[in-house]
């Protein structure tokens, strides 16, 4: 397991993510029920589910975009609480090929102060760059968002969601609508961010290829969290089967 | 005005010769960036049909201000046009229907309320008909110096917020994860949409006002490799169609609302036949 890093015991010398008795509730539907999880800094956790399984919402709530009851609080190393800043690669499908907004307009949106329909400054461009340069994109810079691979999109989105450096990273559905050589550039690029930022990363799948070689644990979730454990235990429990009907497990 | 007048009077040029289109002129400079610039946001935030919903709302602002006996009923048109713009913001906010569906329900009710008031106790339609077609040439220097000051807010709201309202249009859960607040985003837009479009109509005209405030973008888009050009390509683009539809309409007397929206419609066509030169 090369690709593990070091940091996979308790939340003791780590930075740590706290969710305590996170429910969610539309009305009287239940769409989250008493969910309890740790993640630790340094590491890749994979959550996964069938559809309408709540993911989505669970991370909704982690980014504050959702009413919830419960605790979400982030400890850091030295056990302290302290404020969560969170990077999200939403999924990607939801730019329109029509618009006119190149990789340069949308960082532009998102990191300056300096309106999107002037040319940009020589400092901004190359502020731009550094980022792009995290993810070996910075040949990306003029081309327009809608004109991108999914994969290419994916590794902008990430860019994006590294400035400022978060402590926390979320990806949805990262690997949906990337080849498989994207995906394994994607995640080769993960494994690196969380070794050189010590990052905590939380990525929805519904691509089960690459569990076992890049997460550290994979949580299952079904309104609430119905197995949590290594790639291996998960993916060979009774629970994976009858969540995703492989008509038994093991 | 003096000023205006005076250079107006330097060009030598026919058309410019009467009060009127001096004024219209001049109305027409400041109208065609401010829809050039509204229209990107509205185009990229797909909300054409919304903006032509809200037309409808200001015409029924103008039925009630006109029943309740106000002279000058536009700004009951704008406060009926907010109203609505906010109300429409809230409950898609809390509804799971799609946008185009709520935005139905809002157009059709407030043009059958619009109309029922309008027609009430057998009035006649007649004096409606103004904000129909729109007439610019009957724009008044202090109408003009509102418009102006409609102009200002909006450049001021581009140059402080155009990188939040942009973000918030292209991707609303990007934008929020970036704790941009983007339902307040949206709702001060919506605002600024109703102001213009309302303010806008008895010059423009209800039956037109949409296609200046989508085709400018529209046509942009079709060339447009980022959001500098997508801005400047959009009210250049207006202002041209503009100068030339006023121009136009003064020497065949039709209606220059009308005639504006034509060019705009020549505008988008030219530029579709080049999209793929640039793109």
């Amino acid at each position: 397991m090369i690709y593990k890093h070091a940091n996979t015991g308790g939340c003791e010398n780590a930075c740590c993510l706290k969710i305590e008795h996170l429910s969610v509730r539309i009305g009287s539907e239940v769409i989250l029920d008493d969910i309890n999880l740790h993640m630790h800094c340094g590491q890749i956790v994979a959550l996964i589910g069938p559809n309408g399984a709540g993911k989505s919402t669970l991370i909704r709530a982690i980014l504050g975009q959702r009413e919830y009851e419960g605790k979400i609080t982030f400890h850091s190393a030295d056990g302290k609480q302290t404020r969560l800043r969170i990077g999200y690669v939403p999924q990607s499908p939801a730019f329109d090929p029509a618009d006119p907004i190149s990789v340069l307009d949308l960082f532009t949106c998102c990191i300056a102060k300096r309106p999107a329909f002037l040319r940009p400054g020589k400092a901004l461009r190359e502020k731009v760059l550094e980022c792009l340069s995290r993810v070996h994109g910075e040949s990306l810079i003029d081309k327009r968002v809608g004109t991108l691979s999914g994969g290419e999109l994916q590794r902008v989105l990430l860019a994006l969601a590294l400035e400022p450096m978060p402590n926390m990273l979320i990806l949805d559905e990262p690997l949906s609508g990337v080849d498989v050589e994207g995906m394994e550039l994607l995640m080769d690029m993960l494994d690196e961010i969380r070794k050189t930022y010590d990052l905590s990363i939380l990525m929805t799948t519904h691509d089960f290829s690459m569990l076992e070689r890049y997460a550290d644990r994979v949580v299952l979730l079904r309104e609430k969290i119905l197995c949590k454990g290594t790639p291996l235990e998960v993916l060979n429990s009774d629970e994976f089967a009858q969540a995703f009907h492989l008509g038994g497990a093991k | 005005m003096s000023i205006w007048y005076a250079l107006c009077e330097a060009t030598h040029l026919e058309f410019l010769h009467m009060t009127f289109m001096k004024n219209a002129l001049l109305a027409v400079l400041i109208l065609a960036p401010l829809f050039g610039l509204l229209s990107t946001m509205i185009v990229t935030g797909r909300m054409s049909f919304f903006s032509d919903a809200l037309g409808h709302s200001g015409f029924t602002g103008i039925a009630v201000g006109v029943l309740c006996g106000a002279v000058q009923p536009i700004g009951w048109a704008v406060g009926l046009a907010v109203l609505f713009a906010l109300l429409f913001s809230f409950v898609r906010s809390r509804s799971r229907q799609s946008a185009d569906t709520i935005i139905g329900v809002f157009s059709s009710t407030a043009v059958a309320l619009g109309i029922f008031i309008a027609t009430l106790g057998g009035s006649s339609f007649t004096k409606f008909n103004k904000y129909l077609i729109g007439d610019i040439l009957s724009v008044t220097p202090g109408e003009i110096g509102r418009l102006a000051l409609v102009l200002l807010g909006v450049a001021l709201l581009w140059i402080f917020a155009a990188n939040r309202l942009f973000l918030t249009a292209v991707h609303p859960q990007l934008a929020s994860s970036r704790g941009i607040p983007t339902e307040k985003t949206q709702a001060l837009f919506t605002v600024c949409i109703a102001v213009v479009v309302t303010l806008a109509m008895s010059w423009v005209g209800l039956m037109v006002i949409n296609s200046l405030l989508v085709l400018p973008a529209a046509s942009s888009r079709n060339i447009a490799r980022n959001l500098r050009e997508y801005h400047l390509f959009s009210v250049l683009g207006a202002l041209f169609c503009s100068i030339g539809g006023l121009v136009t309409a003064y020497y065949l007397g039709c209606s220059a609302g009308a005639t504006i929206a034509l060019y705009l419609a020549l505008y988008f066509t030219v530029t579709f036949f080049f999209r793929n030169t640039r793109q």
